[in-house]
């Protein structure tokens, strides 16, 4: 057995100059290059280096993949495999890179005379083994890197899409787009109470206009938000519900209980009204009336 | 034991919290904040939790229990200055606290109290009348 290994990688070494030009001549036809993401010398270089290693695997560790020997080899396919993953490969595109290599290999097989047919069918088996081996852990880094590359987006709309917002003096605005999830409802309540804090204020206006959906567990996320802005003595308005929101709303049996206007606009102008009155005590330095009125409109 | 001083201004009773709360030290609390209740006929009650940072469910059913207990002796809890983690932490344990009013901090509090005090003293000049 150790013999029948030790032939091919022999053989890969001493048909390079065929197998080599075959195999990138089938990735081309595969159509790798005509995305234009990659050049056909990056190509025809990344497939050298790989058959190169691949000989060294064979040479060294025999057709166990998880042989040590072929470190070099899986450290290769898993630098390309990524930075196929990276500009956008599709994973058919980035696993024919080693499938397509089986053809060229077993060809060269064929052509060696001096091979049993035993011996032959028992040679491809192997390799077989082994290309398939290493190919799928070629798509494995591959799903892996598109993975990384979402969870680093996801990341990155959670930190763009929670800005809250100074309207007025004691008022502020929290525009919400995309899905609610628990995780973002965290990053948006933690927000929205540190700049209660931090200006002071004494209403939240929740702007859902960009808000795809409402379904149950969103209306709890938005109430346990209304509800801490509420222990820390700020009232909440809730705005931008639109018409099909609002109904599917009513139909699900979601109750939002709380003030809630059509536009953001609406919900501004209660606010003022609110807030107005308190300025209005100020000037006239009644606190008495002032202070009346100003409670009555929060005991609502 | 340590209980936690209950200072009375003017018709208000005003607690602060300045050390973390011990389940001992807050059922002691609520039975004195009842007393005094009573005793000087509070008509509101002013908690300050700013320098609490941690609020358990304990805790939480405690301030709960205060202003069930006040509004049935006819006094209004107001809880100021509660930490943003503190009401986090709170609304997950599924507590918002619906029958105690809140404020930012003392100062709103204490409007929230005088102009509760105001209306229950017109109302009572009303019925003078």
């Amino acid at each position: 057995m150790a013999a029948n290994v030790g032939t091919v990688a022999e053989l890969v070494g001493n048909n390079e100059q065929t197998i080599l030009p075959e195999w990138v001549g089938l990735q081309k036809k595969s159509g790798s290059l005509q995305t234009g993401r990659i050049t056909e010398g990056e190509l025809l270089s990344q497939s050298r280096d790989f058959l190169h290693l691949l000989r060294d695997g064979l040479a060294k560790g025999g057709n166990d993949a998880a042989n040590p020997a072929y470190g070099p080899a899986r450290q290769l396919l898993g630098d390309i495999s990524r930075s196929r993953a990276l500009q956008g490969f599709s994973p058919r595109e980035t696993a024919t890179f080693v499938f397509s290599l089986k053809q060229p290999l077993f060809n060269a097989l064929n052509r060696n005379t001096t091979l049993s047919p035993t011996q032959a069918a028992e040679l491809t088996w192997s390799t077989t083994l082994l290309l398939d081996e290493l190919g799928i852990y070629t798509l494995e880094v591959f799903q892996k890197s598109r993975e990384e590359v979402i969870v680093r987006q996801q990341r990155e709309i959670a930190e763009l899409s929670t800005p809250v917002v100074k309207l007025w003096d004691g008022i502020l605005a929290l525009p919400l787009i995309g899905t609610l999830d628990s995780q973002r409802t965290q990053v948006v309540m933690e927000n929205l109470l540190q700049t209660i804090v931090d200006t002071e204020a004494e209403i939240a206006i929740i702007d859902i206009t960009g808000v795809p959906t409402v379904d149950t567990l969103t209306a709890q996320h938005l109430l346990k938000t209304v509800a801490a802005a509420r222990l820390m003595g700020a009232d909440c308005i809730i705005s931008g519900i639109r018409p099909q929101i609002a109904q599917t709303m009513v139909h699900l049996g979601v109750e939002l209980n709380v003030v809630s206007k059509a536009t953001l606009a609406d919900a501004l102008a209660v606010a003022l009204e609110r807030t107005g009155r308190a300025v209005t005590r100020l000037k006239n330095s009644v606190s008495g009336s002032g202070a009346h009125a100003k409670l009555s409109e929060k005991g609502q | 034991m340590d209980r936690i001083p209950i200072l009375k201004f003017g018709n208000a009773l005003l607690v602060t919290i300045q050390v973390d709360m011990h389940d001992r030290l807050a059922t002691a609390l609520e039975e004195d904040l009842t007393a005094k209740i009573v005793e000087y006929n509070a008509k509101g009650v002013l908690i300050d939790i700013s320098a609490l940072e941690i609020v358990d469910s304990f805790i939480g059913r405690m301030l709960d229990n205060i202003a069930a207990v006040s509004r049935i002796l006819d006094a209004d809890t107001v809880v100021v200055g509660m930490r943003p983690a503190v009401a986090i932490t709170l609304v997950e344990l599924g507590l918002s606290l619906t029958g105690v009013k809140t404020a930012l901090n003392v100062e709103r509090g204490m409007e929230l109290i005088k102009a509760r005090l105001r209306t229950t003293e017109s109302e009572e000049d009303d019925v003078e009348q």
